[in-house]
């Protein structure tokens, strides 16, 4: 009886969140077909990025909050992503998208070969050696002539265009090309939230232990996160240097940027479909508002605020939004079990 | 020949002084299980205090460590008071992330404050002085600093082996509740700990400012090498700590100076996934 309610319960929950999210993609496309809506303006440049670091946010999220395994070496492969569109543009002079593919192929194969010895670790030693990976990558890339070395690869100002993805007049294309980006990241977490490999990564977050007696052969599955996780990553990689018209190595491959990964992740909820939207529509307006309007108090203080929101979060719920949610009734029952992770009810 | 000597004794003085930044870590890490992120930022904290003592007070170095040991046990006490104690035990990494907002907190106020100007204490007693060793040309303050931290973990060694209170860490270390149910109070263990850890880090710091010039990023490499120290080193080993800081420092003088000077990191860091990988819970932990 309880069971049937449950599992009813849950396909509700289903249908809500189905409706929520054809909503939301319904919205936010037909902001581009409404005059004025979406243009040259701040506002614009505000959702572009918000949909960007949601679409990061849940690529780290397929790894991060789904299976468990907290990684500060996303930057890698974001710039790996990065490079590949840059290296196109601007050492073969050619269209980006070839090279938008290749960096993602080689930043989901980079993965699996890091990946492959250090899901050996666990823990504090797991995190500290994606650190150090981050740390190699960068003075490496910072080094490496071929790719531009320090000064990074700076893109020529050619016409807009859909085919090579750049404009500089508007920002209606990044707006598009950004909601595209979000739509199919979100669209392959919710694909595969209900299928075998999302219960394998939720069954290996639980316990590796008890998920590999039931024969989830643990490392395929931790190896399979990893790789669409960096692939994915690539993509938003390459989607911020067409957007920022230039790629250097401390700004795609800094533990700075690792950390935004993780941070809007968590902000938002860990493992949660909506945490990783979430989190980035709260955080990113919030910082480009504390930019401009607390400016006159001198240099770094929408970061300190960045810094005291992280501690409150950590401190008060760090379940993120989502947490928050569920504690004040919002979501269900069986969402607040869900989301905090609760199993005492 | 003397390039060698030279390159030899940097190492190693590099190395004594990443092994006392480390200590403080290590320990923090072995008792509690945090990996504290604002470790960095504590340090530079610790030299901009030192810093505007000498400015302001004209007071040297050589003396003013015993206050910036005492202000960072107090600031890293009360972070724990405040912001880790009521992680711990949330999430996966909270204090760690937690922790991390502060880092960014406290670099940014300190950019606020002082701007991102370098700023070298002038006029110190031991400024330029330098010391003939083996033909090597040494610069005193640096030595002074390296030869006070491996008293300073000497002293921290012997604390924790042999005194009372040392015991009661090591008890709560291995066993959190066996410890209590023996009468230690652990919360003030932890308390303390955290205290420790950012006076090492504070003394570190404060003797660090009569040589190296101080900005709000002057944190963020020493936490990495402190971070690759203590997982190299195995955690709350103080000896191993000092031997993994020892052979970090060697390998980075050593790789800078006869490989290329932008690859002295890369060597550290690639030497740390090489060892880990082999022995996941780095050299001499178990």
């Amino acid at each position: 009886m309880n069971d049937k309610n449950g599992s009813f319960m849950k396909s509700k929950r289903r249908l809500i969140d189905n409706i929520l999210w054809i909503g939301l993609i319904a919205v936010l496309a037909a902001l581009i077909f409404i005059p004025g809506a979406i243009g040259k303006s701040t506002h614009t440049h505000v959702l572009v990025l918000v949909l960007l670091y949601a679409s990061m946010a849940q690529s780290w999220n397929i790894l991060g909050g789904y299976c468990g395994q907290i990684s500060f070496g996303h930057s890698v492969f974001f710039g790996l992503g990065a490079y590949g569109a840059g290296m196109a543009m601007v050492t073969y002079g050619s269209m980006p998208w070839l090279g938008i593919l290749a960096g993602a192929i080689i930043a989901a194969v980079t993965s699996v070969l890091l990946g492959w010895p250090c899901f050996k670790l666990r823990g504090h030693y797991f995190a500290i050696a994606t650190f150090a990976i981050v740390e190699i990558f960068g003075r490496v890339f910072l080094i490496w002539d071929w790719i531009g070395g320090a000064l990074g690869l700076d893109y020529p100002i050619i016409k807009d265009s859909w085919s090579y993805f750049l404009w500089s007049s508007n920002k209606t294309g990044y707006y598009t090309g950004a909601l595209v980006l979000f739509v199919f990241i979100f669209g392959v977490v919710r694909y595969i939230e209900s299928r075998k490999l999302g219960y394998y990564m939720r069954a290996v977050k639980e316990g590796q232990e008890t998920a590999e007696s039931l024969g989830v052969n643990s490392t395929k599955v931790k190896l399979t996160a990893m790789a669409l996780s960096a692939f994915l990553a690539a993509l938003c990689g390459a989607f911020f240097a067409q957007y920022n018209y230039r790629v250097d190595p401390p700004m795609v491959m800094s533990l700075d940027m690792s950390m935004k990964f993780v941070l809007i992740t968590i902000l938002g909820g860990m493992g949660t479909f909506w945490g990783p939207f979430l989190g980035a529509a709260v955080l990113i307006p919030l910082q480009e508002y504390t930019r401009t309007s607390l400016a006159f108090l001198g240099p770094g203080v929408d970061q300190m605020v960045y810094g005291l929101l992280i501690i409150f979060m950590m401190v008060r719920q760090p379940k993120g939004i989502m947490g928050f949610l569920a504690e004040f009734g919002i979501l269900g029952r069986n969402e607040k079990k869900e989301a905090t992770g609760d199993d005492a009810s | 020949m003397d390039f060698f000597v030279q390159v030899l004794i940097d190492g190693l003085m590099n190395g004594a002084i990443y092994g006392l930044v480390a200590a403080g870590l290590s320990l923090i890490w072995g008792v509690m299980d945090v990996i504290n992120f604002a470790h960095g930022e504590f340090l530079m904290v610790a030299m901009y205090t030192c810093y505007w003592i000498g400015m302001l007070v004209g007071l040297d170095p050589l003396f003013s460590w015993v206050l910036t040991g005492a202000f960072l046990f107090f600031l890293s006490a009360g972070s724990y008071k405040f912001i880790v104690r009521r992680s711990i035990g949330k999430a996966a990494m909270a204090p760690l992330l937690a922790t991390f907002g502060l880092s960014i907190f406290l670099k940014n106020f300190c950019l606020n404050r002082f701007t991102p100007n370098f700023r070298l204490l002038s006029g110190t007693s031991l400024e330029g002085k330098v010391t003939h060793i083996f033909g090597a040309i040494v610069s005193q303050p640096k030595l002074v600093t390296a030869i006070f931290s491996l008293v300073m973990l000497c002293v921290l060694h012997y604390m924790i082996k042999k005194t009372r209170i040392g015991r009661a860490i090591q008890a709560t270390a291995m066993d959190r509740e066996a410890a209590e149910l023996m009468g230690v109070d652990t919360e003030r263990i932890f308390t303390l700990v955290f205290g420790i850890g950012g006076m090492c880090v504070g003394i570190a710091g404060g003797f660090m400012t009569s040589y190296l010039a101080v900005f709000p990023e002057v944190g963020a490499l020493f936490s990495l090498i402190a971070f690759v120290v203590v997982a190299l080193g195995g955690f709350g080993s103080i000896p191993g700590a000092l031997c993994a800081a020892l052979l970090i420092g060697l390998v980075e003088s050593f790789a800078g100076f006869y490989i290329a000077p932008v690859m002295k990191y890369v060597a550290v860091f690639a030497l740390y996934l090489a060892v880990v990988l082999v022995r996941p819970k780095g050299l001499f932990g178990w």
